[in-house]
């Protein structure tokens, strides 16, 4: 069964129950408690880019796997502006200058994959995953 | 990882039971490993949790819990590592690209200092940096006419490299045209002021010498006047000429003046680093280098330049903070 659970951020609060969310599946499908926090950091992160940028989005979490490993696939889609330059904003160095926070390069480095689709003035829509190694 | 926790909590055990120097000795060394591996901050947390969960089994969880909460810290400060790694990477990419792209420069602004019998012609150039921001070119296609650009881009590094290749091909462009100082400059200036950056700006000295008529013709755009040595009179004079740095306005003329030169006269053309040292007693600058040229004028050129240098870099007050660059024409 496919599990997915989303949730919506529209206040700052929404950011803790992201968080809550994914570290539960992150838990329940065996990651250790480093990974777990990584995780949550990524979700958190995302979470507080639609909060502080799109104003409003969801975050939504659910398991995957494939032949004999699982994982979890976060999807952050906002309505937002969009990212008018998709290149600038996964340089290092480009967002954790101004203290923003670990940045998209950073989400990046704590999950597996991470793919980006956004159009300006339509809107961002992220997706990460892990898999339990 | 599963070898590194059993080391790791075989040392920390060994702390805890004798707290030596030379077990928290063994630990740095320890540590080394986990760098060289790339072992995150936050996973050396978790590493030492689970040490201590395994060496006090009784350890209340609250403790347990204290590790959770450090370990989500710690993340953060493990991305902020990684991201230094990553930029110190990134700089080593720039740093070898820096070294071709210096490679190129220095092949196309290679100069060939013209050997005639008629004049003595010297050069130094030395950079500060990698890339030089003083550029001199010389142009001597026929017997009868040999002329010199001293060059000095305000501004450095590679900014001013690729500034000055313009200035380079400007002139190569020129080559054909006219001998004149001033319709040189003027074109230079209308080319740069079109093409650059208003924050870049180019100093230049450009003279040209007649071979059969001993006549050397000079104008100036904001640069260091050049030290003329009279021999007859065994007197300096400075070759002042008025005209705007290149680049600044776009119709600027550029006025030019001729001196004739005789038996052991000289002209020292220099860029402001060779200048850039504080006062020697009663002496300025400009001074103590005419000094220093009239106690080696007995050397050629060449020798007259490398003399100078040594001496200048010797100077308790001289720092090499710019590129240094002089040129010497001897009769």
């Amino acid at each position: 069964m496919n599990t997915k659970s989303t949730v919506e951020i529209v206040t700052e609060w929404d950011i803790v129950a992201a968080r809550q969310l994914g570290r539960n599946e992150a838990k329940a499908i065996g990651f250790g408690a480093v990974n777990q926090a990584r995780i949550t950091t990524a979700i958190s992160e995302l979470a507080r880019n639609i909060y502080l940028y799109a104003r409003a989005g969801e975050v939504t979490i659910e398991r995957i796997s494939d032949e004999d490993k699982v994982g979890l696939r976060i999807i952050a889609a906002d309505k937002g502006p969009g990212i008018s330059n998709l290149k600038k904003v996964m340089e290092d160095g480009y967002s954790t200058s101004g203290g923003l926070g670990a940045g998209l390069p950073g989400v990046k480095r704590l999950m597996d994959t991470m793919d980006i689709q956004s159009t300006v003035g339509n809107g961002t829509t992220i997706v990460i995953e892990k898999w339990v190694k | 990882m599963k070898e590194l926790q059993t080391q790791y909590q075989k040392i920390l055990s060994d702390f805890l039971a004798n707290q030596t120097e030379r077990n928290l000795y063994i630990g740095q060394n320890f540590i080394r490993q986990l760098i060289q591996k790339k072992v995150a901050p936050e996973e050396v947390i978790n590493i030492h949790k689970y040490a201590i969960e395994q060496i006090y089994p009784e350890l209340p969880e609250d403790i347990s819990h204290s590790y959770d909460f450090l370990i989500e810290i710690m993340v953060h400060f493990g991305l902020t590592l990684k991201e230094h790694q990553s930029l110190l990477e990134q700089q080593e990419e720039l740093r070898m690209e820096m070294n071709v792209a210096t490679k190129i420069q220095n092949m196309i602004l290679r100069t060939t200092v013209p050997v005639l019998d008629q004049i003595d012609i010297g050069m130094l150039s030395v950079p500060i940096r990698k890339m030089n921001g003083d550029y001199v070119h010389f142009l001597n296609n026929n017997d009868s006419v040999v002329s010199v650009a001293v060059t000095d881009v305000v501004g450095k590094g590679v900014p001013a490299a690729l500034c000055m290749s313009m200035v380079k091909y400007g002139l190569d462009t020129l080559e054909y045209a006219t001998k004149d100082p001033s319709y040189i400059l003027e074109v230079l200036n209308r080319i740069i002021e079109k093409s650059v950056d208003d924050s870049m700006f180019v100093s230049m000295f450009y003279g040209t010498y007649n071979i059969k008529e001993s006549k050397f013709t000079y104008g100036s755009a904001g640069h260091e006047p050049a030290i003329y040595y009279n021999a007859r009179e065994k007197t300096f004079f400075d070759l002042e000429s008025k005209g705007l740095l290149l680049g600044v306005m776009p119709e600027v003329t550029y006025p030019q003046h001729d001196i004739y030169l005789e038996e052991n006269d000289f002209i020292i053309m220099i860029t402001d680093g060779v200048t850039d040292f504080r006062k020697q007693g009663e002496l300025d600058p400009r001074d103590v280098i005419k000094n220093l040229a009239l106690s080696c004028n007995h050397l050629s050129a060449q020798e007259m330049c490398e003399e100078m240098y040594t001496y200048l870099k010797k100077l308790p007050d001289f720092e090499l903070e710019d590129d240094f660059t002089v040129v010497i024409f001897k009769k």
